[in-house]
């Protein structure tokens, strides 16, 4: 187990030093490196004073050096917007970001399992045509499509939840949330439900071929023949052995759940980091936009990570591997 | 009588056509007697195994017949009926040890479940009966066992948590469905002496379903030969080995390995078992048999001479050519 | 055996009369709804490449639009004549105009970045399995490291980089997306590489370029026509995504995508229609080119046959 992890730790490692690598040359060969650190109306001298003070004229693995080392002390830069550490900003924006993933992971489970699980056990019902019709549509809609029709809907026309901000929040358990609120609930139930739309569809998916290929397997007409009932042989039997995968896969969708938040967040006015980044970005507040990618690229990695570590937990079988090994 | 099946017929309505995987079984297998129910795969027998419990999903469904256990009806039975019998009063066994243990569950939920499925008894004493069980299909310290999972067993040992599980009931009747194909053949025999044994002792009746008449030789009081969905001869085991009557036996027998003398080419029935789908008219066996005739257009009845029977124009009683 | 294999002949005598294109659009054209989502495609695309010549008005030819026109609602009669079918937007262009000329872009931008992903993944592709070794290795890793950021990360990173503009869009969704291209064509080439044939056309001494063009990528051509498909779709809804939130094309380039940002401020005060419109557009674009591609892989992947 501690030389899987390990292992695996040392690939993560190497996977966001090759991403420093990327967004640097990137930001300094591809785009100006000075308009990426100075601010754009700054005159002709504060430019210069900048490149010899940024050490701009150093050869370009002496900058990436230095970009790198003030990476690992916590400096990504300062915003030219707000003045504080373009870091600092990013984790203040976090937790909004984290909450509404979270909340919209439980939704895509909450919501897609059931809807799979009935859809794998009568597959030629009319209802699991339409569910299954419905979840192709999940994952082709453009989520920011259905976020439009989301407030078109559920804000303008019936005026029932509001259509932008996060709401008031509330502590429970040391954690500041809007979840602990109804205002909180009713700021977060259509962003949640817009970001979870692709994971509703992927859960149905992956729960109505996991229900239909238990359902055939010798294991499940094995315990008929012992005589069980079908909801011990569908809740206990087919989910236990086909909850593994759908946790797993719908875990690995947490890291996209926050790259796509960046949509959902734009689209609601959520003030997690994902809005941020689309406003740096379009306020040319770079350092911010860099700072983003960093930690984007970091909670990626280690959300990999931990499902890979979670999936060795949970299946028995890995476990017993690495016993071996 | 145990069960008495008579003119089962099961069939498949796929979009390929209609698969008519049993098509005219009768057996009986009473109180303690062990039925071998022989055939290639694909002649139906292990569909007749799942008829019986009631297991037949869609689009198959048992069109015809009957099948009486212990004097109550089975066909037609209400769900909650046939979920009251399985595991209870029949039990099953399957191929595969791999495949028939669900690789995420314990051994004593899967064990504690199967009896608390049909008695109101607490967690403890079923614990101690599942424990019991494993003990009398020889697994040594089955209290380890109990907390183990399929994977951290091997094959032969699966296979005999899967006949504890089909005795924990002391059902009246098991249906064996090859359970000792997938198994090395030392095993294979301590696996078959084992079951042999706990029916004698139990009383309990055991329909064996095999494609390798060498192993129910041994252990069944009667034997059963199926040749595509149809019961093609029945008899006390050694008269169907001794005096084969129907071409299809014969040529069974023939085929054994330890029937053919060394250093020959096996013997072997010339010819494929014919496509489900598009049965031929008359005998099935009719394009493999060398005895085909003009007669053999017309579908044989079943010919009866006491606990005899066959289904050919043209039996073979006599000897063994 | 033999008898088996003689009784097949005959059958596959009668499938050698029907062209294989032939078989494959009347097994494509069985599905109902297949048909009907290459009609509704084929339609869109004719009228967005027709637009100049069919709609009443050139939205982005100043002289043509009328700031009075501003925000009409659908039906609405313009101050030029003509009625107003999909209503106008806050400059008081004609919707359906708008809509059209919007399709024209974003299919541009859709296909051609499609196009050149699909050139260099294929490429990249070719060379990992056809090398091998450390090279396969290698370019694999880079693979397997983009696919696992999903796609929308990578382009968004690639415009929080590069900018605005319709060249840096196009670049963004091209490096957002060979990779899926390069993952498709390796594994099937794969397959095909391994096959008796290609070793027999290496032992003939046919060159590496003759094998690769002429024996492996006809066979790649299936899955990447497939994986084209579905990529061109979800391109185009990139796209639009970027520009709806203001990072992708730029106001002089009005895809889709800027038509819905430009309503959306319009739909709190119930002017539904200004992003609701375009937003159908793009719906229909991207779920009927899904649907056409969906079915294609059905009919053309040779595992699925019955």
């Amino acid at each position: 187990m501690t030389v899987f992890i390990i292992r695996r730790l040392m690939q993560a490692v190497f996977v966001v030093f090759l991403m420093s690598v990327i967004v640097f040359f990137g930001v300094n060969v591809i785009g100006n490196p000075i308009d990426m650190l100075v601010s754009p109306d700054a005159d002709q001298q504060d430019i210069a004073e900048a490149i010899a003070r940024l050490g701009l004229d150093r050869p370009i693995h002496e900058q990436y050096w230095r970009f790198l080392m003030g990476a690992l002390e916590g400096d990504l830069g300062r915003s030219f917007i707000f003045g504080e550490p373009a870091l600092k900003l990013i984790l203040a924006h976090m937790p909004a970001t984290l909450e509404l993933a979270f909340a919209s992971l439980v939704m895509a489970l909450v919501i897609g399992i059931p809807l799979g699980l009935y859809a794998g056990l009568y597959p030629d019902g009319i209802a699991s045509r339409t569910i299954m019709a419905g979840s192709i549509l999940g994952f082709s809609l453009p989520t920011f499509w259905v976020g439009l029709m989301f407030i078109m809907v559920f804000a303008v026309m019936l005026g029932w939840l509001p259509s932008t901000g996060r709401g008031d929040t509330a502590v429970i358990l040391g954690i500041e949330t809007s979840l602990a609120t109804r205002d909180g609930w009713s700021h977060i139930l259509m962003p949640a439900l817009n970001l979870a739309l692709t994971n509703i569809a992927l859960a149905i998916r992956l729960t109505r071929a996991g229900v239909r290929e238990a359902m055939g397997q010798d294991y499940v007409k094995f315990a008929r023949a012992k005589g069980l009932s079908t909801r011990r042989i569908v809740f206990v039997h087919v989910l236990k052995n086909i909850m593994i995968p759908i946790v797993t896969v719908i875990g690995l969708e947490f890291g996209a759940l926050i790259a796509f938040s960046v949509i959902t967040e734009t689209i609601f006015a959520w003030p997690g980091m994902g809005k941020l980044l689309i406003d740096s970005i379009i306020q040319l507040d770079r350092p911010v936009v860099v700072a983003y990618l960093m930690v984007v690229v970091l909670l990626f990695v280690l959300i990999n990570l931990i499902v890979d570590i979670v999936y060795s937990i949970l299946d028995p079988r890995v476990r017993l591997q690495d016993q071996r090994s | 009588m145990t069960l008495a099946v008579t003119g089962l017929r099961t069939h498949f309505f796929t979009r390929a056509g209609v698969v008519k995987a049993v098509d005219g079984v009768d057996f009986t297998v009473g109180p303690g007697e062990v039925l071998g129910l022989v055939g290639e795969s694909g002649s139906g027998k292990s569909i007749t195994g799942f008829s019986i419990l009631g297991l037949i999903d869609p689009p198959g469904r048992v069109v015809e017949g009957s099948i009486r256990f212990q004097g109550e009806e089975l066909v037609g039975a209400s769900e909650a009926a046939m979920r009251a019998i399985r595991g209870n009063r029949i039990a099953m066994i399957f191929q595969d040890p791999m495949m028939t243990l669900n690789p995420v569950l314990r051994i004593d939920t899967q064990m504690i479940e199967a009896i608390q499925a049909h008695d109101r008894i607490d967690r403890d004493d079923a614990h101690r009966r599942a424990r019991d069980a494993l003990g009398q299909v020889g697994i040594p310290s089955p209290e380890e066992r109990l907390r183990a999972y399929p994977h951290e067993l091997s094959g032969g040992m699966r296979q005999r948590v899967a006949i504890a599980i089909a005795f924990l009931n002391e059902p009246a009747l098991i249906i064996a469905d090859e359970p000792t194909t997938a198994l090395d053949v030392t095993i294979q025999a301590q696996i078959i002496h084992e079951a042999q044994a706990l029916c004698r002792h139990s009383g309990t009746a055991l329909i064996w379903i095999t494609h390798d008449l060498a192993v129910v030789a041994g252990l069944a009081d009667r034997i059963a030969v199926m040749y595509a969905g149809r019961v093609v001869e029945q008899g006390a085991t050694d008269d169907v080995i001794d005096r084969p009557a129907h071409p299809y036996t014969v040529g069974l027998l023939g085929s054994a390995p330890s029937a053919n003398p060394r250093g020959q080419r096996l013997r072997q029935i010339p010819g494929m078992p014919p496509n489900v789908l598009s049965l031929p008219e008359g005998c099935a066996f009719r394009a493999r048999c060398e005895h085909a005739d003009p007669a053999c257009m017309e579908a044989p009845r079943i010919s009866a001479d006491g606990d005899r029977a066959y289904r050919c124009h043209h039996p073979r009683i006599g000897g063994v050519p | 055996m033999s008898d088996l294999s003689s009784e097949g002949q005959p059958e596959e005598a009668r499938a050698a009369v029907e062209t294989p294109f032939r078989r494959f659009a009347s097994e494509f054209f069985e599905s109902k709804v297949a048909t009907a989502a290459l009609v509704l495609l084929s339609l869109i695309i004719a009228l967005s490449l027709l637009a100049p010549w069919i709609t009443p008005q050139n939205p982005y030819d100043l002289a043509q639009v009328d700031v009075l026109d501003g925000r009409l609602p659908p039906g609405s009669q313009a101050f030029a004549g003509y009625t107003m079918w999909l209503g106008s937007d806050g400059a008081g262009r004609d919707l359906f105009s708008a809509i059209l000329y919007g399709l024209r872009i974003s299919l541009a931008v859709g296909v051609t970045s499609g196009f050149i992903a699909l050139l260099i993944g294929m490429g990249v592709g070719l060379i990992a399995a056809y090398a091998g070794g450390r090279v396969e290795t290698v370019i694999m890793r880079v693979v397997d490291l983009q696919l696992s950021f999903p796609a929308t990360l990578v382009a968004l990173m690639l415009v929080a980089i590069l900018g605005k503009g319709i060249d840096k869009i196009i670049l963004a969704l091209v490096v957002a997306q060979w990779a899926y291209y390069a993952r498709t064509v390796r594994a099937s080439a794969l397959v095909e590489r391994r096959k008796e044939y290609v070793e027999a056309a290496a032992c003939l001494g046919l060159s590496h370029g003759r094998i690769v063009f002429r024996h492996i990528l006809p066979n790649c051509l299936a899955p990447l026509i497939v994986v084209g498909t579905v990529q061109v779709a979800s391109a185009i809804a990139l796209e639009a995504t970027l520009s709806f939130l203001g990072v992708g094309l730029p106001q002089t380039e009005p895809s889709l995508g800027v038509l819905i940002a430009n309503g959306f401020e319009y739909m709190m005060s119930g002017r539904y229609w200004i992003s609701v419109f375009p937003g159908l557009a793009l719906l229909l674009t991207v779920v009927t080119i899904n649907l056409v591609g969906d079915h294609l892989r059905d009919v053309l992947n040779p595992r699925l046959k019955r």
